[in-house]
Order: C-alpha cells, then sequence, then structure tokens
C-alpha cells in the first residue's frame, strides 16, 4: 500500500485519481493524519469507524428483512415458509438493490469529490445501506438507481456534500420514490415480492400493509407481537421493531446516535396518539403507532442523523418530540399518507437549524441576565 | 447618445440588446425574475411555447411605446402609465389567445393575465425603455422576452418528456414500455409537480454558471 501510494499523490502519475486512492487508503487503514489541535475530542474514532458501527447496528433490521421478504413471499403463494429457503430468497431480492444503490450512489460521490478534488467522505456507507432498507421489496432497480442519484446529488452534493445536507439524504431518495412513482411505492401489492405479478397468489390474500389496514380500517389482521417481531408486509427494513430496537441498544451503547432524539420521538409519537384515542379519531391503542410500519425504524436511525437532526440537548428533545407527534399526526389526519414518518422527519430536518438558532439564542438571553443580576 | 449620426437598425450594438438576454444577462437564470409564472406553465411545451410568445410581444411592445412616451411622461407618475400601457397590451394578448388557441388559453388561465405583474416587463420599461431611444427598446424587448421563452421551452421540455412520456403532445415513449402495459417504464409523476421545474431550473444556472466563469460568486 505505501509502495503504490507515491504513484496517486499531487504530481504522480495517477495523480488526478488522489481522492479515489485517499477513500480507499483510509477505509481499510487507520488515517496519517489525525486531529491533533483545536477543540476536538480526540478518539480512536474517525467518521469512517463511526460509520461503521451504523452499519452494525442495521443489520440485525437488515437480516431480518432478507427473512421476512422470503417468509411473506412464500406465505402469500401458499407455502410454508421454511426458515433457511426464506432467509436465502429475500437474499436474493434485496442484494441486487443493495448494489445498486451502493453503485450509484457512491458513483456519484467518487466522481463528485474528484471534480472538485475533496476527499470521498464516507456518510454514504449509510445511506446506501438505509436506502434499500425502506424500499418496498418489489420496486423496479432503475428506480432505486435513479432515486439514489437525486438523493446524492439534490439532497447532499450540492449542499456541499457529507456533513452540510439539511435533508437525510437516504429520506430524500424514498421522497422522490414516492412521488415520481407513486404506484410502485404504495397500495396493496408492492411489498411482498412477486405480489405486483398476481401470479400463483393465495385468493383473498391481502399485502396491505398493518399501516394500511389501520388507516382504512381502524383493525389490522395482524397480531401486535406480529407487528412488534415484524411478521408483517412493509418496507424491506422497517417492519421488525425488535431488531431495530437491536439495532438501537448498538448505536446507544457505543454513544454514536444521541438517546434525546430517540427517546422524544417516541414520546411524540405516544403523546399524539394518546390524543388522538381520547378524542376517539383511532379506535387502536395508541402504542400501534410505535411498532407498525416506519416509526421506530424512523426513530432509531433517520431522525437521530448527527447532520440533520439539532444540535443542540435541548433542541433534540423538541424536534424529536415534534416529529413523533407530526408522524402520527399526519398517519391519522391526513388519509393519502399512511405513513407519515418520512415527511415528518424531512420536515423537522428543515425546522431543526431554526430550533437550534432558538435554543441558543435563549441561552445567551438567559446569561445575560445572570451577569446583569451579578452587578 | 450625443452622436447624432444614423445607426444601422441592426448594428453591432443594437444586435446585442437583442441576443444578450438569451446568455449572459438572462432575465431568468441571471436576473431570477419572472420565475413564478416558468414554474406554473412548463407542465407541457405547448403552453410553454405559447406563453413565451406572449411574453415577448408584451416585452417588446411595452418597451417600444414606453420609449416613445419617455420624453412626455413625468416621472412622478410613470408607474402608472406603465402600468396602463403594459395592462392594455396584455389584454389585447389575452383576447387574441382566447379567440385563436382557446384550449391552451384555459390551461395557461390565470398566467397570461398575471404577465402584467411579470417582473421581466417592468424591469425592463424601467431600467431600458426610459432611457434609450425606441428602436434598440423593442429589440431588448424582445430578446428578454425570447430569454425567458428559452428557459420555459427548455424546462417544459424535460418535464413534458419525463413527466408524460410526450412532446408538444406527441407521444415519444412508446405505450408497450410502461409497467400497466407489461414493460418496465413508468413516468416521472415528480415532474408534474411545481418543486421539480424549480429544481430544472437551478440545474440550468447550475450548468450556465459552470460554463460562464465571470457569472459565478465568490
Amino acid at each position: 500500500m505505501d509502495k503504490i501510494k507515491p504513484a496517486f499523490s499531487k504530481g504522480g502519475k495517477l495523480g488526478f485519481l488522489e481522492s479515489t486512492f485517499d477513500a480507499f487508503e483510509t477505509f481499510l487503514f487507520v488515517p496519517n493524519t489525525t486531529t491533533t489541535r483545536g477543540a476536538h475530542i480526540r478518539d480512536a474514532n474517525d467518521m469512517k469507524r463511526t460509520m461503521i458501527v451504523v452499519v452494525v447496528a442495521l443489520l440485525p433490521a437488515l437480516l431480518f428483512g432478507f427473512y421476512n421478504t422470503g417468509y411473506q413471499h412464500f406465505l402469500s403463494q401458499g407455502v410454508p415458509p421454511e426458515f433457511w429457503a426464506s432467509l436465502w430468497f429475500g437474499f436474493l431480492k434485496v442484494l441486487p438493490i443493495i448494489v445498486v444503490s451502493y453503485a450509484v450512489g457512491l458513483g456519484i460521490e467518487f466522481a463528485f469529490a474528484q471534480m472538485r478534488g475533496h476527499e470521498v467522505n464516507e456518510g454514504f456507507l449509510v445511506s446506501g445501506l438505509l436506502i434499500p432498507m425502506i424500499m418496498p421489496v418489489d420496486i423496479p432497480l432503475w428506480m432505486v438507481a435513479l432515486a439514489t442519484a437525486f438523493a446524492v446529488v439534490f439532497g447532499k452534493e450540492v449542499f456541499g456534500g457529507t456533513g452540510m445536507n439539511v435533508f437525510n439524504p437516504a429520506l430524500v431518495a424514498r421522497a422522490f420514490a414516492f412521488f415520481a412513482y407513486t404506484p410502485m411505492m404504495s397500495g396493496e401489492t408492492v411489498w411482498i415480492a412477486g405480489l405486483t405479478d398476481g401470479t400463483g397468489v393465495v385468493d383473498g390474500f391481502s399485502g396491505a400493509t398493518a399501516l394500511e389496514q389501520l388507516g382504512t380500517t381502524g383493525t389490522m389482521s395482524y397480531s401486535a407481537l406480529d407487528a412488534f417481531l415484524g411478521f408483517i408486509p412493509g418496507s424491506i427494513g422497517e417492519t421488525s421493531t425488535l431488531a431495530i430496537l437491536i439495532g438501537a441498544a448498538i448505536l446507544l451503547f457505543t454513544g454514536v446516535a444521541s438517546w434525546r432524539t430517540m427517546v422524544s420521538v417516541f414520546a411524540g409519537g405516544l403523546a399524539m396518539g394518546y390524543l388522538f384515542e381520547a378524542i376517539g379519531l383511532t379506535t387502536y391503542p395508541a402504542w400501534y403507532h410505535l411498532i407498525v410500519g416506519g416509526f421506530a425504524f424512523g426513530a432509531v436511525f433517520m431522525a437521530t442523523d448527527p447532520v440533520t437532526s439539532a444540535q443542540t440537548d435541548k433542541g433534540k428533545y423538541i424536534v424529536g418530540f415534534l416529529t413523533g407527534a407530526l408522524a402520527v399526526l399526519i398517519r391519522v389526519v391526513n388519509p393519502a399518507y399512511p405513513e407519515g414518518m418520512m415527511l415528518s422527519i424531512l420536515f423537522m430536518n428543515a425546522l431543526a437549524p431554526l430550533v437550534d438558532y432558538y435554543v441558543v439564542e435563549a441561552n445567551i438571553s438567559r446569561r445575560k441576565k445572570r451577569v446583569k443580576l451579578a452587578k | 447618445m450625443s452622436k447624432q449620426e444614423k445607426e444601422p437598425m441592426f448594428s453591432a450594438k443594437n444586435m446585442k440588446y437583442l441576443t444578450g438576454p438569451f446568455s449572459a444577462n438572462n432575465p431568468v437564470i441571471v436576473q431570477i425574475l419572472g420565475i413564478c409564472s416558468a414554474l406554473a406553465v412548463t407542465v407541457q411545451l405547448k403552453p410553454a411555447i405559447v406563453m413565451a410568445l406572449s411574453v415577448t410581444v408584451v416585452t417588446g411592445f411595452s418597451n417600444l411605446v414606453m420609449s416613445l412616451l419617455r420624453n412626455g411622461v413625468p416621472s412622478r407618475i410613470r408607474i402608472i402609465v406603465q402600468l396602463v400601457v403594459i395592462a392594455a397590451l396584455v389584454i389585447l394578448v389575452d383576447q387574441v389567445l382566447k379567440a385563436f388557441v382557446y384550449d391552451v388559453s384555459k390551461q395557461l388561465s390565470v398566467y397570461v393575465g398575471l404577465i402584467i405583474t411579470n417582473c421581466i416587463v417592468m424591469g425592463r420599461v424601467e431600467a431600458f425603455a426610459l432611457g434609450n431611444k425606441p428602436w434598440p427598446s423593442f429589440l431588448d424587448g424582445i430578446g428578454n422576452g425570447l430569454g425567458y421563452g428559452l428557459i420555459l421551452v427548455i424546462v417544459a421540455f424535460f418535464r413534458e418528456l419525463l413527466g408524460s412520456g410526450t412532446l408538444y403532445g406527441f407521444r415519444i415513449i412508446p405505450e408497450s414500455w410502461y409497467i400497466a402495459n407489461g414493460g418496465f417504464y413508468s413516468n416521472c409523476g415528480l415532474m408534474l409537480f411545481p418543486p421539480m421545474a424549480l429544481i430544472i431550473v437551478g440545474c440550468i444556472i447550475w450548468v450556465h454558471r459552470s460554463r460562464n466563469k465571470d457569472l459565478q460568486e465568490k
């Protein structure tokens, strides 16, 4: 590695690929340059290790996503779902989506880094895995590619790349796909592999997600335990609240994600859920909101994004609470969007800097008063 | 202009008034004027072209008329006079559209009337026609109208092609490609929403700026 390095530095014969080389080198090894001065907390971690932790935390939900994809598919075909067969089927189904997401996203990311002479940032390691996990299984691959490209270019690079983005890139991808290709992103047939073709499907089998059922009839045909464990149709990685909670535990234990955001999102969702239950708009228990759909996934992996969420501690409580509350509000009140989590997180992404600003201002004026009192 | 010698009608300087607004001084992507109508009428190519022509006529003739009147109008009431001239022209255009291309006129709905408030029209009258002779003013108005129309047509081209699979109403992407007919393709519904027009205008500005380094802000 060190031997071929000079060829890629400035002036070397492959100097124009410096960013690309640097990306792979620091990915595989600890970087040569570490922070030595300034107000940084010195730590063995750099951004790549942080991102890897998030990827590891995503793995339980992803593995369960593989399994559930196969499980739902076999169920819809009337075949008893076996464990390994389901896992393998789901793996084959989901892997192309992941490959496309990474190939397109990283391709654009490397191209931009080369053009601007930046280092390649590793934020996409996480986004590239998040994007497939919030897509329906049956989505055509070229839509994934287009949504990813849109998200990376307009969600991230136009703002200046990783760390500058206002919106969570993975959610931008989903929002793009949702509004551009609504028929492929909602409804009753897209959530289970093979259901769009309609071949060999058991009579009377409905692929509606639990959320859609709750929205239209007020009940769901799945038990709360199934919904918690994840044996329900839905986007690839979002169904199992249990697997997501394992991921949440990893994130919190390593200190990568903020528990303030997570807790307050759940609190906000619950509060709003109970409010709707109290005034009679919903007939199911409020805590259903937390276990069906993408609520838990969004709360754990999306709302806690350190770039797009609030920076101040107080701000995190406020933004988190409003995210949860808004998600339930959209779910219950707007029948066009059975899943409110995506829109509510994106909306609060946009508001987070404002909340931060007022938290900081409030702190400044509080301390000014204290100074006046002391005089 | 101190020199009193006669200039040829299409001298280099006059041509610059006409062609400047196409690129380096484009009203939409450089001066960022008239964005609102650019978002509203560009879902399809046909209304966009009609809108572009209407605005071109209005800017051209309002510049011409105001330039002719420029020495007779007291500057305190000039805005009122401008509005009367522009409104009269817009009503003319609106009547012509209603008479000859009624369906497009219905599609454009209020946006024809709103040409009155289009910042490009007032902007050119204020900035150019009040200080220049009629002929250059007319060219400047036509040039700005066409510069605005150029952007409109580019935006509408992408929005109609990607959002509906048609161009000027003719089908470009074959029906058999669509998922509903057993194909693989699907229209990008986002293209039909105004936000996407804003993003396309952003892309045009992006490309334009990267080709014209002197317009880039530090």
